[in-house]
């Protein structure tokens, strides 16, 4: 019967949710909110990945989403138009002629948005390669640059590809993102992750941040465990970022700078290294914040960072890093010994 | 032919010869020592056979395949285990994912099975749980595996190091300085443990070791080394009386 108590419970959650969202119990503002920390969450979780459990230390997360945005926006913007509407496939003027969101109108939509944001999550990942090719050689403060770089490279091939828009960006995103899906997508992601980094190709990751050569002694296949941790971490920052597009209805290159980046790592370390319930109470927490300080004006941001300073100085840890609620925990073992208890 | 084959290996740091001309055949259960003077060059060889640097000339053979220009994952999965001189544990993990790890080439499912944790997941890692678990109970402990490998005392990480290395079912066992820093207690367990070891798990062993006392007492023959080169070999009272040992360990004679 336990076993289906957290299933059982995420329906609830999606129906309760769902529900109050189409109902109107929720307004817009706080569906917008919702909606943001299920994006944030998504992409802390997957720079936890690299930053925490591989130790590595990515800046460049925005990158990826910038890859994932573009590809699910122009699908929706210029593919899918293209073919349904017989539009043109690159618009002749900044400002589009037609609606682009008359095609989402039909139910078709929420068959097509889940596929459009996988698109731009496989082609994240494969942006994905760009660092952890590198990051065979390299490490530490020098990997960082190389994450660095790839943000700027990325943000700057987008500013210098008029056909895209250049660094006006893409307009009339149709709003596909809703809390349902956003809620989908966020359970996808806790849940892909992990289930990937409690098995044992992520103990293997987990390895690398502890000791690269003993892993590679330990017959633990470090590039592979690179690759695919790179990978995963930016195929899901892709969806986050598509999803984030669907939610603006408007991107330019400058969504996706380093700022974002920096946002991202700070949600990371609020919530606590190497664990994916950090990640979600990180995303839950900075949102919150930003929007409980809304009335301070600029001095939010003050207040935000001093936050920042204290927790680095008192709880260096985060909320809960390395640890997990028990619904997230790895299954424990059946074993039929006793243990010393486990010390912290 | 012999399990691990090694001939004209010679490895360069910069300008530095670390190992010069080092040959080694080695098979059949045997427990080989390796010996010789801090510096000597005895953990580079160790590396080399390892695959952590690219011998500079040289042949490494094992089981019959060359092992030259292999990453050391690759060369460590055909079934060489091995230990560190200076603890290499992964300090933040529990002492029973340490073992886990080293499965990792033997893992059987693949990466779908992980994300939907089918039945072939939970067979697999079901498998990778209990191996390590009972390596732990042979190497008698067990009571740690959920405690993080770096707040286990020294000489059970040590054990815990052991078992890592058997985990990966190695024909061939590494053991660099199993016994440092132990009390001549400690040692004597080690000792007795590596025997056990080998006996139970087929092992060959090449054990380097800075105590003559431990190579004496279990090896049944010895390459002693100095500046990389072999300067003896053979069976422990040979290595024990062969002046050129005496003369690594002590200094030379001078006459007044």
């Amino acid at each position: 019967m336990r076993k289906y108590y957290l299933p059982l419970g995420l329906i609830g959650l999606f129906i309760v949710l769902t529900g109050a969202s189409w109902l109107g119990f929720f307004s817009d503002y706080i569906q917008t909110v919702l909606m943001y920390i299920g994006i944030n969450a998504i992409l802390t979780v997957s720079l936890n990945l690299v930053n925490g459990y591989m130790g590595e230390f990515s800046v460049g997360h925005a990158g990826f989403m910038a890859v994932g945005a573009y590809i699910a926006s122009v699908l929706t913007t210029r593919v899918i138009p293209h073919f349904v509407l017989g539009t043109p496939l690159v618009p002749s003027g900044f400002m589009y002629t037609f609606d682009v969101a008359a095609w989402a109108k039909g139910p078709a939509v929420h068959l097509v948005f889940p596929l459009v944001l996988l698109m731009g999550g496989l082609g994240a990942a494969l942006a994905g390669l760009l660092v952890a090719i590198p990051s065979f050689r390299i490490r530490g403060d020098y990997l960082a640059i190389v994450t660095l770089a790839v943000n700027y490279i990325v943000k700057s091939a987008f500013e210098n590809t008029e056909a895209l828009g250049g660094s006006r960006g893409l307009i009339g995103i149709p709003k596909l993102t809703s809390v349902p899906w956003v809620f989908v997508w966020t359970v996808i992601s806790l849940w892909g992750i992990r289930n990937f980094i409690y098995s044992t190709y992520g103990k293997g990751v987990m390895a690398i941040r502890e000791d690269e050569i003993a892993a590679e002694f330990m017959t633990v296949d470090t590039r592979r465990s690179k690759i695919l941790a790179f990978c995963i971490s930016s195929f899901f920052a892709g969806i986050g970022g598509g999803l984030l597009a669907h939610l603006l209805l408007y991107i330019n290159p400058a969504t996706f700078s380093i700022i974002k980046s920096t946002e991202v790592l700070v949600m990371v370390y609020l919530g606590g290294m190497s664990s994916v319930s950090g990640s979600l109470l990180g995303a839950i927490a900075y949102i919150g914040l930003s929007e409980a300080l809304r009335p301070l004006r600029l001095w939010k941001w003050v207040v935000i960072s001093l936050i920042l300073i204290l927790l680095m100085l008192f709880r260096r840890e985060g909320i809960m890093g390395f640890k997990e609620f028990r619904f997230l925990a790895p299954k424990a073992p059946k074993r039929e010994v006793e243990y010393a208890p486990a010390s912290d | 032919m012999p399990l691990l084959r090694i001939n004209g290996l010679t490895h360069y740091f910069g300008g530095l010869r670390a190992v010069y001309d080092y040959h080694l055949d080695l098979g059949g259960g045997e427990l080989r020592g390796l010996i010789g003077p801090n510096g000597a060059g005895k953990t580079t060889i160790f590396n080399l056979i390892c695959g952590l640097y690219r011998p500079t000339e040289g042949e490494i053979a094992f089981d019959g395949g060359s092992l030259i220009g292999l990453l050391p994952h690759d060369i460590t999965s055909q079934g060489i285990g091995r230990t560190f001189q200076n603890l290499r544990l992964f300090n933040d993990l529990t002492v029973l994912d340490n073992v886990k790890i080293a499965q990792y080439s033997r893992i059987r499912y693949g990466l779908a099975d992980t994300f939907l944790r089918t039945g072939r997941y939970w067979e697999g890692e079901g498998e990778i749980e209990e191996r390590a678990y009972r390596l732990l109970e042979i190497l008698g402990i067990e009571r740690y595996a959920d405690q993080l490998a770096r707040n286990l005392p020294y000489g059970d990480q040590r054990r815990v190091e052991m078992a890592r290395a058997l985990a990966i079912e190695p024909k061939l066992l590494l053991l660099d300085e199993p016994t440092a820093g132990m009390s001549p207690a400690e040692m004597v367990e080690m000792m007795d443990l590596i025997q056990r070891v080998r006996g139970e798990f087929k092992l060959t062993i090449l054990l380097i070791e800075h105590r003559m006392r431990v190579v004496m007492g279990i090896c049944e023959r010895i390459q002693a080394i100095d500046f990389g080169e072999i300067i003896a070999e053979g069976t422990p009272e040979e290595i024990r009386s062969d002046r050129r040992v005496i003369e690594a360990y002590l200094g030379e004679e001078v006459e007044v």
